[in-house]
């Protein structure tokens, strides 16, 4: 036990000097580090603009409120966009997830050497790039409007629900694949009777769950050019048409807080 | 025949797989109501065949580009705006962290009073429902261009995450150890210190370095709205059409994403 002397008398204390010691060097570089990187931020900072922001944050607000309710009519088509951007690009993505993650998963693979490492693959490098840098190169290839943001989802979403779904794959009871088994199935039947069964609450737990995210990133991504309601904020923005961007975050923000009510709706029924 | 049909008789039906959805009308209703929205939701997405066509060169070239990535034509703006966007990511880290600590505490409501769990509530939820993206663009108008903004976003982003998480872990601790301390007549900083942090400390040390890895995903696209690091190289080699460029800079995030997402499963899997 980590004891202080102090004039003889002992006391209790949480570390032994060496543990402290270490510890204190050890704050002592991420203080270092962290000074080091703030440093690099307030070099390229222009301090005028940030001592003069609670100024410009209070002018925006003013011009922003109230926000123009008649520009609603022009927001009901870019709504439409992004609900089915969303929508059907976490269907796309689930259409795709589903062999990769039979091919991810440990037990059901057909190859752990070769086609396992190769799909795993796919599930990080889709994962890593955000959903709207796939939209960026997406307007680059395929030209802007819905079609660039809805595929931009579905490669976003394929990493996510298939390495979520192959782990519940993993996790299956192997009791019943082999009951399945023993009553002479093919592959496929104890597939469609053993395990699919077993992962369906995972899956639709998932699907709900990635499309409540691809509800909020399917609003974002107009500002790339990939339609939606992003590209009404984008040129409200631009032409610094205040009340219309406030009552875009209005909509936007209704949309998620519906997003996420429908997604926990679901999945407590499901659960 | 009749042989047959007395076989039948005695074998009885054969089974059937149970419909996910019993009552008929609703089921069919349900697939038609999701067929007449496919078909709608299809019907109004305009395709550019032309543009398209035109474009699939294009994206072969890019595929192309990756085989052979150009790190060095751009290699100082590359190494500038990943440096801006890991320093964004530490920096926003620490003070996202050191911000949700006590929000985190008083959004635990076996720890808060009513007010300030209810206070505590209403900023992780506003944290939580905004997108980073938008909260960019907000923070660009009002801080100026530059890493300061996505530097304050992303600690805003960090706050609704960990705060909620950890207040969640709280809750969820073990009350005798908590009463114990207590119980030693200790003052309420004490008690935090001695009862309660040592039980959520593996769990945060965790989120803390997921976030981390979270924050440099998301650090990689502040700049496509001003917001500073990798993202303005990367938009400026999308609209030049430097397909090499940018496939040197995807390649990069996917690389440190990651190695980013090993260790912190390396990490993980020690504290917890």
């Amino acid at each position: 036990m980590p004891i202080n002397q102090n004039n003889g008398v002992k006391s209790w204390r949480l570390h032994t000097q060496k543990q402290s010691l270490l510890r204190w060097f050890g704050y002592l570089g991420a203080v270092a580090i962290f000074m080091y990187c703030w440093n690099k931020i307030s070099e390229v900072t222009t301090w005028f603009f940030v001592w003069d922001a609670p100024r410009i944050a209070s002018d925006i607000g003013s011009r922003a409120f109230p926000p123009r309710w008649s520009y609603m009519d022009k927001l009901w088509g870019p709504i439409w966009d992004t609900f089915n951007m969303a929508t059907i690009g976490t269907i796309l993505a689930l259409m795709m997830a589903v062999p990769i993650a039979f091919l991810a998963a440990r037990n059901t693979t057909p190859s752990a050497f070769f086609i396992r490492p190769v799909v795993l693959f796919i599930i990080v490098a889709t994962r890593s790039i955000n959903s709207l840098i796939w939209a960026l190169l997406l307007v680059a290839i395929i030209g802007p409007g819905v079609l660039a943001g809805l595929i931009a989802i579905a490669i976003r979403s394929i990493g996510f629900c298939a390495k979520l779904l192959y782990e519940a794959i993993e996790e299956i009871d192997l009791k019943q694949v082999e009951a399945v088994t023993a009553t002479g199935a093919s592959r496929w039947q104890v597939m469609a009777y053993a395990i699919v069964p077993q992962i369906l609450p995972a899956f639709a737990g998932i699907s709900v769950f990635r499309w409540d995210i691809n509800i909020r990133e399917s609003t974002v991504l107009g500002l790339v050019g990939a339609g939606g309601i992003g590209l009404q904020l984008q040129s409200s923005l631009n032409t610094l048409a205040w009340p219309q961007v406030a009552l875009i975050l209005l909509v936007i923000l209704f949309a998620v807080v519906i997003g996420e009510w429908v997604s926990a709706k679901v999945r407590g029924a499901i659960i | 025949m009749s042989a047959a049909l007395q076989i039948d008789q005695r074998l009885g039906k054969g089974w059937s797989k149970p419909h996910f959805i019993k009552n008929p009308i609703i089921r069919w209703g349900f697939l038609l109501a999701i067929i007449v929205y496919l078909y709608l939701a299809v019907n109004s997405i305009e395709v550019n065949w032309a543009r398209i066509s035109e474009g699939l060169s294009r994206g072969w070239e890019f595929i192309k580009a990756f085989s052979n990535p150009d790190f060095t034509s751009r290699g100082g703006d590359i190494w500038d705006g990943m440096v801006e966007s890991i320093v964004i990511t530490i920096t926003s880290t620490v003070v996202g962290i050191m911000i949700s600590i006590p929000i985190g505490l008083g959004a635990a409501r076996n720890i808060a009073p009513l007010p300030v769990y209810l206070i505590c509530r209403g900023i992780v939820s506003l944290s939580r429902a905004l997108n980073e993206i938008i909260v960019a663009i907000l923070m660009v108008a009002i801080f100026g261009f530059g890493p300061l903004a996505g530097f304050i976003t992303l600690s805003f982003a960090t706050i609704g995450f960990l705060s909620k998480l950890l207040a969640e872990n709280i809750e969820d601790m073990d009350k005798v150890q908590a009463e114990a301390i207590k119980a030693t007549g200790s003052s309420w900083l004490q008690w935090i210190n001695y009862g309660v942090q040592p039980q959520v400390m593996p769990r945060l040390i965790g989120l803390s370095i997921y976030r981390l890895d979270i924050n440099f995903r998301e650090s990689a696209v502040l700049g496509l709205v001003g917001a500073g690091g990798i993202g303005a190289t990367l938009n400026t080699a999308f609209d030049r059409y430097e397909f090499d460029t940018a496939a040197a800079i995807l390649l990069i995030i996917i690389v440190i994403v990651m190695a980013l997402e090993y260790l912190s499963g390396i990490i993980r899997a020690r504290v917890q």
